[in-house]
């Protein structure tokens, strides 16, 4: 008889969460030429803590604070009626608002690109950016729509029938990226 | 959460705590310019409003429109249901007609139930009779969970004609699933018979309730309902039972002055404690798209059995 089971393995852990972030900060500062114009929004619940960390590190190197807020995409999603009704995340933009400036989205995992494609349509509702960007921290491949980052943590080759899950300090406790595998035993 | 909202008592402490949480998100989209979301496209949702009603009727219309939803208003005067047609026949008509969700007021108590009983769509009990409305006690519970922080513990007073207020019937049980401490005062005869089963205090005597209030929520004298004297005159009501200066005086400083609206203003509340900065009358109003805003999310937002 066979019996599946689940295997995880961490494939970031705290440091390299924190070097990649250090990293895409950089990047971020140089592609926006001192990131002076940026607004940093996070879709919840992990991208909103990434964005954060993305804002403290910009403001240590870059000298400039770039506004920070959340982008709850859940109302602008294309498989709700999928499941049952989910419970909304937080949208909290920063008082100046987003007209006129680049926007970066940030969220945990890339993959099929509908979550951005839906905060793509939620950012017409609250404004118009003058150019909108994406930062993840893991891109694990299998798009379903033609989108892509601008600023990757780390390149993760998946197959589609495994899970990727990021853990973070202020939410889980812990910071990790962890690929869960199933395998069948025999 | 289950597939229709009939009953306050049919939330549990966690779907109702779900559904002020995203009444809480969705306020928010109140404050921004464009208020319309896209998540109900594509979906019809019927406000079949038998009795007359303002403020209940464009607030479901408002908080469908808000999200997508086409709104098809049906109301009782100059409908087929003025040549005779049943409740029955008219639900069919609706299932046929392919809606998703039927919001329903009623004269008669019950109706809601027995409607849900014949279409396949959710059905959004919107006040039957003298029996519930489960919408207006959430949106009660959601302004005095901003004004308060929190329900738990909190002492409501509801007073005034409870016997043929679906509203406090509703809010009593709500607020009960809450944590709330709720005390119903009003003149015996406005009292219903079946009260003691309630869970909730009961009062005849305004003036004591008063200083132990943090919420004094004022119910409408339903003359348009009463057969018969229920008290000697609006005068004397008014007197022992209607809220005024001196009675606002003497309730806690940050306790708040409700009323599920419209008012009879002198009679059971003054004109100058309506309008007071303690009274929170407009902004139930308010409240009450974003919480049906919830509702029909969490009921029509989701996969459809």
């Amino acid at each position: 008889m066979s019996e599946a089971r689940n295997v995880s393995r961490a494939v970031l852990e705290g440091p390299d969460i924190q070097r990649a972030l250090t990293r895409i900060a950089h990047e971020i500062i140089e592609r926006t030429k001192g990131a002076g114009n940026i607004v940093l929004l996070g879709i919840p619940t992990r991208g909103a803590t990434l964005a954060a960390r993305l804002g403290e590190r910009i403001a240590q190197f870059g000298e400039v604070k770039a506004p920070v807020g959340s982008l709850d995409i859940t109302m602008y999603r294309d498989d709700l009626r999928l499941r049952p009704a989910r419970p909304l995340g937080r949208t909290e933009l920063p008082p100046d608002g987003i007209d006129d400036r680049v926007v970066v989205l940030v969220d945990d995992v890339l993959f099929s690109g509908r979550t951005v494609r839906a905060a793509l349509d939620a950012l017409n509702d609250v404004g118009r950016p003058k150019a909108v960007q994406l930062a993840t921290l893991v891109d694990r491949g299998h798009r379903e729509l033609p989108i892509r980052a601008d600023y990757v943590g780390k390149n993760l080759p998946t197959a589609k029938s495994e899970q990727v899950k990021v853990y973070l300090e202020e939410i889980d406790g812990r910071d990790a990226v962890v690929l869960i595998k199933r395998e069948e035993d025999q | 959460m289950r597939r229709h909202l009939i009953s306050a008592a049919d939330l549990s402490r966690d779907d109702a705590t779900l559904i002020l949480d995203t009444a809480d998100e969705l306020a928010r989209v109140s404050d921004r310019s464009i208020k319309k979301l896209p998540t109900l496209r594509g979906r019809t949702v019927v406000n079949l409003f038998f009795e007359d009603s303002t403020r209940t009727r464009i607030s479901f219309e408002a908080a469908a429109k808000r999200l997508s939803a086409d709104v098809i208003n049906f109301s009782a005067k100059g409908s087929s249901v003025s040549k005779g047609e049943s409740l029955k026949d008219t639900a069919l008509t609706l299932q046929a007609m392919g809606a998703d969700a039927v919001v329903i007021r009623h004269s008669a108590s019950g109706a809601p139930h027995r409607l849900a009983n014949w279409v396949d769509g959710s059905v959004v009990n919107a006040g039957d009779g003298t029996h519930e409305h489960p919408t207006q006690a959430l949106l009660d519970a959601f302004t005095m969970r901003r004004r308060l922080g929190t329900l738990e513990d909190r002492r409501v007073t509801i007073v005034g004609d409870v016997l043929h207020s679906r509203v406090a019937r509703s809010n009593v049980l709500l607020l009960n699933t809450l944590g709330a401490q709720v005390t119903l005062v009003a003149p015996p005869t406005l009292l219903p018979v079946t009260v003691e089963s309630w869970p909730c205090e009961v009062s005849y005597d305004l003036d004591a309730a008063l200083p132990k209030s943090d919420v004094v929520m004022m119910l409408r004298v339903q003359s348009e309902r009463m057969n018969a004297a229920y008290f000697p005159s609006a005068r004397e009501y008014s007197r022992r039972y209607g809220l005024d200066r001196d009675r606002l005086a003497r309730m806690p400083e940050d306790a708040i002055v409700m009323h599920p609206g419209p008012m009879n203003r002198g009679m059971e509340i003054a004109a100058e404690v309506a309008d007071c900065a303690r009274s929170t009358i407009v902004e139930q109003v308010a409240n009450g798209v974003t919480i049906r805003m919830a509702v029909l999310y969490l009921l029509l937002g989701g996969e459809t059995q």
